[in-house]
């Protein structure tokens, strides 16, 4: 979230697009209701089916799942068409009046540089002009042909409404309405904020999703003001925390990058990360990355780490590849090319798609560990469980170590939300019969694996040797110690560099926050990002002071929030270029001569002047990007997009499939199937009364929502003559699965490029652990490919087929 | 204030309860009415009334009310079946004292589908039909806040609580054979708390407080329904029985019947209606034979059914006007 739960409620509209807060955020979704009832908010919903959130909606318009791209830019269109734009906003804040590149173009579906053999794109034109100055080259005017704003134009041309109904299915007159809504958020004093969730995140094109949306708040001036923002709202308590901290093969903590092999040193890793600013003036904040990368590498080897080793650069494993996504894990896993796998958290066997893969991976598996609360589907993956888990029990060796975890509310420690807020709970209760802390599991695996690096030797045992360790019981890091090393501390006294015989901070004690941070060996931080919250003033996550100054939803003193305790990303923007609020009546800072003040923590420095500084202080250029140069792999613009089973076919290349630089494994391609064999397009999603695979196990949820069903609309229930309640089969060519019928007119056939397009809806709560009833779930179905950026699964969008069937024991 | 802990009667849900014991603000002396009790004296002050407002216009059908429900009173609901719709339990029962009930409508004003959602329990009637048609003495009590509850001890489980029910609420435990259904958590509220199901709701879809303030609340939803479109936003509070304890914001409140059946105009049973005119010395007699006749064939025998004949028999016990509750002056307790 660029945003705060809390902020929701000073906006003025909410566009609930790609999730369903009310569905699967029901606490977070009290902040619309709050907007609806005191502000007298409207809440848009644009989903394939009708669901909990457009129950409450001012305005629901469907919409084919995979083709958002299409719709937002349809609006982005309609927009500019209008004149619907926070033209202020958009030249001062964004690249609008950046040149770029002769070379660069866009046809035929497909951006300059497409290499249909890699796969992949040479991104090399997708950059702007640089003048002789080294600064990139802008026309303020707009009036540059290729200047952003014109190719920007240009490129979501097509996007008509009529297109945008021949491509998603919404008919005409309701997009034009949502278009119409959300245009009168252009003007200063109203504001949109837009919710969204796996809808938008688990596609073949998921960052080109969000990155739509994104462009167009922009254009409405909504970033970085109260009431609006680009709002992820995270599945899980803790799943911020999780990419926070670098839980991702190719990150470290603080979104920093693990090394690949063409960095075989630290000045060849840092040399393509000085990170110059692109404008004369802008604060570029990536420039201090090395300070955040040594003090992370202090943070790992401690004394070990010198300036003469590199810090120990040496020590962090090198990518061959740009990712061990999980996959590609599972890829490998299958081709039987991993031995052990640890599965902390986590219940792939439900989550993954393509689950007759994932049991095939697991079963070439020498161990598998597991460390759960629950009993998960994965840990007992080698168990018959007659058709709803049919193995071949014999047949697999894998020996599976089942460790039981206390949960969330057996322990200590801190969970980010979606608001990045770390907010510090303690433990309430003790944890039932054998079930440890999953810090005491790790210390134990740790501290054995060290012994044996340092009885047998080993090929590389020095970073486990070397790991600071330091801990007061080295069996179990406390979480508050584990807490204070996220923050950093000064290793040496830290002396003012204008005046060397003042000590800023002391050795030994923690740092303020990351400003404090240097790259000479001097400070160590886990996580630079964290920085703040465990300084010498304390547990900053563990405040719980909800005092809230004229009411603006900012809450300073509930918790940490990162960075620096700011709660509005981008919040600079809030203000015009002289410094002054948009919205009078929504200020969040604003100049005051000398200095920014204000309800928030400023996202600029302090005394940085208004016309000079740019208030994207993490872009090189100062300002935010219209048009994203090579950042992206699959487009500078996002572009529509079909997913891999789609029921048509891309109406601007027909020959195109899914996004064309997602990678594929070779043997997926085979199990991908098409809309003449598979006509109807499947969706996954979830239910309030559920959470996840975790609640089945608990009675009370079970009885709320007790059995495994599909949704589908009452023509597809008269096309395959399915009654309500009835059994269904659903199949494609990765699996089958048996549901109960709930046939509704929330899902309604969309009618999409000359064909009506049926619509399944598939929800994930069951499997055959738990007290609920045994069942399936969407993965069963779900196609084994990625996102292009970040191959988050597609699991949102592929094709089935269905037909009435008889309960699942018995025979038809 | 001197630092203890005032009770101070009805407080919102919304607002952070005491967390200190203190003591239950009504009891016994605040009956206004007592099943099959005609010579109840009266009350010695009136409590303020209280409310529960259920507004459906910001409900999203989570049911956390219901999970709060069946945790706080401690009951087992069945894990059931899908049987092609979102309602689960399918209907109110022994151990589910409320319940979502999903309807699918498409408004033929628009043409577009509107995903009604009801949270179905007891209204706690001004007039409850239930505590009329009761037979055994003390097994439904009202008290002057409004709240009607269920003593279960004194329950005969004849199921005249059903019949008497104008929105078919309370039902029959096949395990003890006593009747069950909302109590307003009445045990909750007398201690400061709101009702579990309020305490619970995400979106504040439930609030709880005053009748008074719960009118006055409902008034601003309600305006702010007619800002969205719906000229027929209204309060439900239905004066076949007297108005009702728990109410609804409905949008469409010129046809409550389209939220799963929700009586249009609820008003006691004709049957019951008679029952309740019977003359005070014959009444007692009856009930006193028939309570005694029930429990005892409660403990030999399974089912605790009424039989035509005891309907018959109620019927012919045809009176005058019953007992009005007394009118005292409004206390704020």
């Amino acid at each position: 979230m660029t945003n705060a739960w809390t902020d929701i409620k000073n906006t003025d509209l909410v566009v609930v697009m790609g999730g369903n807060a009310a569905e699967a955020h029901p606490c977070g979704f009290k902040w619309v209701t709050e907007a609806k009832a005191q502000r007298g908010a409207r809440l848009i919903v644009v989903d394939p089916r009708y669901t909990r959130t457009a129950s409450v909606a001012d305005f629901y318009a469907p919409i084919r799942q995979g083709s958002d791209i299409a719709f937002l830019l349809g609006v982005i269109r309609y927009c500019i068409e209008n004149d619907k734009v926070q033209w202020e906003y958009t030249k001062a804040f964004t690249n609008a009046s950046y040149i770029v590149k002769e070379g660069f173009g866009y046809s035929d579906g497909l951006f300059t540089g497409y290499d249909e053999e890699k796969r992949d794109y040479d991104r090399s034109s997708w950059d702007y002009v640089i003048g002789e100055d080294g600064f990139a080259v802008t026309d303020p005017t707009l009036q540059h042909p290729r200047c952003v704003w014109n190719l920007l134009k240009q490129h979501v041309a097509p996007y008509t409404p009529e297109m945008v109904e021949r491509i998603c299915g919404t008919p005409k007159d309701k997009f034009l309405q949502v278009a119409q809504m959300i245009s009168e958020c252009s003007t200063p004093t109203r504001t949109m904020t837009s919710m969204y969730a796996l809808g938008w995140t688990q596609h073949s094109h998921g960052a080109q999703n969000i990155r739509a949306m994104a462009m167009l708040q922009l254009i409405l001036g909504n970033i970085g003001v109260r009431g609006g923002g680009m709002n992820a709202l995270r599945g899980h308590s803790n799943i911020q925390g999780l990419t926070d901290l670098g839980l991702m093969s190719h990150l470290l903590p603080g979104y920093l990058n693990q090394p690949t092999e063409k960095e075989p040193d630290f000045e060849t890793y840092m040399k393509p990360r000085q990170f110059r600013p692109l404008r004369p003036g802008q604060t570029s904040y990536w420039q201090n990355y090395r300070k955040f990368m040594v003090s992370f590498q202090k943070a790992m080897w401690g004394e070990h780490a010198t300036a003469e080793n590199d810090w120990c650069y040496h020590y962090l494993s090198k990518l061959d590849v740009p990712a061990y996504d999980i996959l590609r894990m599972f890829e490998l896993m299958n081709q039987g090319r991993v031995n052990g796998y640890i599965c902390q958290g986590f219940n792939p066997l439900l989550a993954f798609p393509n689950r007759g893969k994932i049991t095939s991976a697991l079963s070439k598996l020498k161990f598998l560990i597991t460390m759960d609360p629950l009993e998960t589907e994965t840990s007992r993956f080698w168990e018959n469980h007659g058709e709803y888990n049919d193995v071949d029990t014999k047949g697999i060796q894998t020996e599976v170590f089942q460790l039981p975890t206390t949960c969330f509310a057996e322990e200590e420690g801190a969970l980010v939300n979606s608001g990045r807020w770390l907010q510090w709970h303690w433990q309430g209760g003790s944890p039932p019969g054998e079930a440890r802390h999953d810090t005491w599991i790790m210390a134990q695996i740790f501290l054995r694996m060290r012994e044996l690096y340092r009885k047998e030797g080993g090929a590389f045992p020095d970073p486990i040797l070397h790991l600071s360790w330091d801990y007061k019981d080295p069996h179990e890091p406390e979480p508050e110690e584990l807490a204070r090393e996220l923050n950093g501390r000064a290793l040496t006294d830290l002396r003012d560099p204008a005046d060397p015989n003042r000590v800023l901070v002391a050795a030994g004690r923690q740092v303020v926050n990351f400003s404090q941070l240097r790259d000479d060996g001097s400070t160590m931080c886990g996580c630079w990002i964290y920085s703040g919250c465990f300084n010498e003033a304390g547990n900053n996550m563990a405040r719980r002071d909800n005092h809230d100054p004229d009411n603006t939803g900012a809450y300073l003193n509930w918790t940490f929030a990162w960075p620096l305790n700011r709660r509005t990303l981008y919040n600079r923007a809030s203000a015009d270029l002289n410094g002054r609020p948009w919205d009078p009546s929504r200020k969040i800072i604003e100049w005051d001569g000398t200095r920014w003040t204000g309800y928030d923590v400023p996202d600029i420095a302090p005394t940085a002047k208004p016309q000079e500084v740019g208030p994207f202080i993490m872009n090189q250029e100062g300002v935010s990007r219209l048009f994203t140069r090579g950042l992206m792999r699959d487009g500078p613009f996002p572009a529509h997009m079909e997913p891999f089973e789609s029921p048509v076919q891309n109406v601007f290349n027909r020959k195109m499939r899914g996004n064309p630089v997602a990678r594929v494994f070779q043997s997926d391609v085979e199990t991908f199937g098409d809309a003449d064999e598979f006509p109807f397009a499947a969706t996954s999603y979830r239910l309030t009364e559920h959470f996840h695979y975790w609640t089945k196990h608990n009675r009370v949820n079970s009885a709320l929502q007790p059995e495994f069903f599909v949704e589908i609309s009452e023509e597809l229930a008269a096309l395959r003559q399915v009654a309500n309640g009835g059994w269904v089969r659903v199949w494609n060519k990765r699996g089958s699965i048996k549901a109960k019928a709930v046939v509704t007119k929330r899902i309604r056939p969309l009618h999409c490029d000359g064909k009506d397009v049926h619509v399944v809806g598939i929800p994930l709560h069951w499997g055959f652990t738990g007290s609920a009833k045994k069942g399936w779930g969407p993965n069963s179905l779900a196609a084994f490919v990625g996102d292009a950026n970040i191959e988050t699964p597609s699991s949102k969008a592929f094709l089935v087929n269905l037909e009435p069937t008889t309960a699942p024991g018995v025979q038809s | 204030m001197s630092g203890s802990i005032v009770n101070a009667g009805p407080r919102t849900a919304v607002s952070n309860p005491p967390v200190q014991d203190m003591p239950s603000y009504f009891g016994e002396q605040d009956l206004v009415r007592r099943s099959a009790t005609p010579d109840l004296p009266p009350p010695a002050r009136q409590l303020t009334p209280v409310a529960k407002l259920i507004d459906v216009s910001k409900c999203i059908g989570c049911k956390a009310c219901q999970s709060a429900c069946v945790e706080w009173n401690d009951t087992t609901p069945a894990i059931g079946e899908n049987v092609g719709v979102y309602t689960n339990p399918h209907d109110l029962t022994e151990n589910m004292f409320t319940l979502m009930r999903f309807t699918e409508w498409v408004n033929p004003d628009t043409d577009n589908l509107e995903w009604l959602i009801r949270k179905d329990g007891c209204m706690h009637c001004a007039d409850p039909g239930c505590l009329k048609a009761c037979p055994a003495p003390g097994a439904i009590v009202q008290y002057t806040n409004g709240i009607v509850d269920f003593i279960h001890e004194n329950c005969i489980g004849c199921g005249y609580c059903v019949k008497g029910c104008p929105f078919n609420i309370p039902r029959i435990s096949k395990a003890d054979h006593r009747s069950y259904k909302c109590t307003l958590c009445s045990d909750r509220v007398a201690v400061g708390q709101g009702p579990a199901c309020a305490k619970a709701c995400p979106t504040q879809a439930i609030v709880f407080g005053t009748k008074e303030d719960m009118k006055r609340h409902a008034a601003g939803r309600i305006e702010d329904l007619k800002s969205r479109g719906f000229a027929h936003a209204g309060l439900y509070d239905p004066p076949g029985v007297g108005g009702t304890h728990v109410m609804y914001v409905l949008h469409h409140a010129d046809k409550p019947h389209i939220y799963a059946d929700l009586p249009d105009d609820p008003r006691i049973s004709p049957i019951v209606q008679t029952w309740k005119g019977l003359t005070k010395y014959v009444g007692l007699a009856a009930m006193g034979f028939m309570a005694v006749g029930s429990v005892i064939h409660g403990v030999f025998a399974r089912p605790n059914r009424v039989s035509s004949e005891d309907e018959e028999n109620a019927e012919k016990l045809v009176g005058t006007v019953a007992p009005q509750p007394p009118s005292q002056p409004e206390e704020r307790g």
